[in-house]
């Protein structure tokens, strides 16, 4: 099962090295990672998705706790929640498919933020689902290159991941 | 405030962390410290001949004496060779504090003379590192050093300190922090009250209980309150490798050891147990032998200061998390309070049962290892020797291997902290700078170290350790001229193909070997001079002494654990012999 694994922590040097060090010792994997400093700029913030059955997910979330670096972990999956990702794909548009990535954007809510005379740079912001489903819809036109941001996350209400 | 280089600093920090010896080997990137050293008498260095031994010494210092130990290696080379010892120090969740060297800031990175990049190498086999970026910073992460490494599960710490730190021309304030605090670090001590009444519940309506207690009990001295609970509910206790010696070994309500060399009523126990209460021990897979057929009646209860050992292997029923002692001490509040008591037919019948499995395959009756019949010495028979003529009361290191296990079955340790081996990790190697650890930290006591002929050779350089400070190391030299461990799996699953477990004629003579170290070297070829030559060896205060006994080549360790698919009452008894 996917679970989005948000994690506090110090914003040192090698805390990061530590965190994915844990996954590949112990064979548990990543699937995505984004790591930021937080308004508190001692602190960062790391999202990361990972999938396993429950007895795996607990122990990761423990394992993670258990680094000193590590301020405060919660498995945002466990409850109501957000989740947002990024993407930047850069697609061929001439001819035809010009107009009809254009209004393919437009219905998954997207922005064209860089055009050349054979390009679209499109920007489009989701849970990862809509970002797929994106790639599937302009199957047909040539892409020349994708990169997304991995998932971060929030609860849902007022409860907070803070000191 | 005080101006001091960062060399100092390091130095005089230590001493306020409370070191008073420090092990290790100078090299390039360390120079400053050492000269630090060399300027000061608060903390003794001591001058191994390897750092592997430098970290393992201060390992056996820890583990002997419950203090943080200390190590000071320099980068490159020096770091890599303290590995080992780390890794070993990991395994067992030893309090350390490695110091090493690394190359000046400006030259990290740049593949310098001697550079490795310590804290990445080191990294999944530490509690905690740390890389000193200033001299104003090298107190404060060393104090934070000592205390991760020793509160909590304890664990290694390495402080990597680049040369240019720790610059004797650049002096800077110091003050060593009266109090650490870490914000992200906060260990849990006290056990969650609602799991501690479950348990006391689940307890006291037991009819078959067992104690299965680790290393845990020792490393949070909590072996006084396991031995009082285990009087209290009256049950069998059995204690792992690493927590041998949390309650006493002579004592009749100890069943042995558990596990793969387990003894047969302790794994018998354990399989027909219908409550375990687990304390400090982390069902480890020598303990356990096929996890899916472990213990199938039993209500587990589960105590462990660290979450992560819990329900890791094996579900626990009842977690706590929580320090051994402070959990255990309040479930004995809650236990006499209550005014309960197990039921006390069931328990007669449970011991009536346990006291059968005793008689008939238990290892301390002579019938479980064939007499010796004159010349021929068995292994067995050198640590009931040993056991005598120190009258039970020695530390004991031991090396891996077939005489680790004789030493862990044979030798009967009433106190925690005298038994020192490398049981996660499984290090060869580890024995000889484990005593000098030992040795140094009491200087009065019997200091025993229990060795093949395959292990002493991996750290042997270390007798010239012990002739330069003077550490009356007493070495037991199990000698069956073939790694015996090694063989006996070969015999065992191998069809007894000896892949590269002998020597074909090519060990040293150890007695010539001791000689040239200063040292005094004992052989023993014969079963009648056996005890003999024992007493000899220890009437030898001053001296090391190397014992090298000519045991049985042929024999095996037993009970052993079948694997693999076998569960815990699977065990061979002798080489024909199988319940």
């Amino acid at each position: 099962m996917r679970r989005i694994i948000s994690v506090l922590m110090e914003n040192e040097p090698g805390a990061l090295s530590r965190v994915v060090g844990l996954f590949s010792q112990r064979g548990y994997n990543i699937d995505t990672l984004t790591v930021a400093p937080t308004d508190d700029q001692t602190l960062s913030r790391l999202t990361l998705t990972t999938h396993g059955n429950d007895q795996v997910i607990e122990q990761i979330t423990k394992h993670l706790h258990k680094l000193i670096d590590v301020v405060k972990v919660v498995d945002l999956t466990e409850g109501p929640h957000i989740e947002r990702e990024l993407m930047l794909l850069k697609v061929k548009a001439s001819g035809p498919h010009r107009a009809e990535i254009k209004r393919c954007v437009d219905i998954f809510r997207g922005q064209i933020i860089d055009v050349s005379t054979h390009a679209y740079t499109v920007q489009i912001v989701g849970n990862s689902d809509k970002l797929d489903a994106f790639i599937q819809a302009i199957a047909g036109a040539e892409i020349l290159e994708v990169v997304r941001s991995g998932v971060s996350g929030l609860s849902r209400g007022e409860k907070a991941l803070r000191l | 405030m005080e101006l001091l280089s960062g060399g100092e600093i390091v130095i005089r920090a230590l001493k306020d962390a409370g070191v008073k010896y420090i092990w290790g080997y100078p090299g390039g990137a360390a120079l400053h410290i050492y000269d630090a050293l060399f300027q000061q008498t608060d903390v003794q260095h001591i001058l191994v001949r390897h750092e592997q031994a430098a970290v393992h010494a201060a390992d056996g210092h820890s583990r002997s004496t419950g203090e943080v130990g200390a190590v000071l290696v320099t980068s490159g080379p020096g770091a890599t060779n303290a590995i080992t010892g780390i890794a070993t120090a990991y395994m067992d969740s030893i309090p350390l504090v490695v110091i090493s060297g690394q190359v000046p800031r400006e030259k990290i990175g740049e593949d310098a003379f001697q550079e490795t990049d310590m804290v990445g190498i080191s990294r999944p086999i530490v509690k905690h590192s740390f890389l000193v970026k200033d001299a104003t910073e090298i107190a404060g992460v060393i104090a934070k050093a000592f205390y991760i490494a020793g509160s909590g599960r304890p664990g290694p710490v390495v402080v990597d300190i680049p040369k240019d730190v720790t610059d004797p021309n650049h002096r800077v304030p110091y003050e060593y922090p009266e109090k650490v605090k870490i914000r992200s670090y906060q260990p849990t001590s006290k056990g969650h009250s609602g799991q501690i009444k479950r348990a006391i519940k689940t307890l006291l309506g037991a009819k078959r209980p067992i104690i299965y207690s680790g290393g845990g009990v020792i490393l949070g001295e909590a072996s006084s309150q396991l031995t009082e609970l285990a009087r209290l509910i009256d049950a069998p206790v059995t204690n792992t490798l690493m927590g041998l010696g949390a309650f006493p070994g002579s004592d009749p309500q100890f069943v042995g050891m558990l596990g793969m060399h387990g003894t047969f009523e302790a794994n018998t126990a354990m399989h027909h147990a219908d409550v375990i209460l687990a304390v400090g021990a982390r069902f480890d897979d020598r303990v356990t032998n096929t996890t899916g057929k472990f213990c199938p009646s039993a209500t587990i209860i589960h105590i462990d200061v660290d979450p992560t050992s819990i329900a890791k292997t094996i579900k626990a029923d009842i977690p706590i998390v929580g320090a051994c002692d402070v959990v255990l001490q309040e479930m004995i509040d809650q236990l006499q309070d209550s005014g309960k008591r197990l039921d006390d037919e069931a328990m007669a019948d449970w011991w009536k049962q346990i006291n059968e499995w005793r008689d008939r395959h238990g290892i301390y009756t002579q019938s479980r290892y064939e007499a010796s019949g004159g010349t021929i010495i068995k292994p067995q028979d050198v640590i009931k020797s040993l056991y005598r003529a120190t009258g039970g009361d020695a530390f004991v290191t031991s090396d891996v291997g077939q005489h680790q296990m004789f030493a862990a079955q044979y030798y009967l340790f009433d106190q925690p902290r005298r038994w020192i081996n490398s049981g996660g990790l499984g290090t060869m190697g580890f024995g000889l700078p484990a005593a000098m650890g030992v040795q140094l930290a009491h200087p009065d006591a019997m200091v025993a170290c229990v060795t093949g002929e395959g292990s002493i050779q991996m750290c042997i350089q270390e007798l010239s350790t012990c002739t330069q400070y003077g550490l009356p190391i007493k070495i037991i030299n199990l000698n069956n001229q073939a790694l015996g461990m090694v063989r006996q799996w070969q015999d065992m699953q191998y069809s007894s193909r000896y892949s590269s477990s002998l020597y074909e004629d090519s060990l040293p003579d150890f007695i010539k070997l001791a000689e040239a170290y200063g040292h005094v070297g004992i052989k023993v070829t014969h079963f009648d001079e056996l005890d003999e030559k024992m007493e000899e060896c220890f009437s030898l205060k001053d001296r090391v002494v190397f014992m090298d006994i000519y045991v049985d080549r042929s024999e095996h360790v037993y009970p052993m654990l079948v694997a693999p698919n076998g569960s815990m009452r699977d065990m061979w008894l002798s080489k024909t012999e199988r319940t």
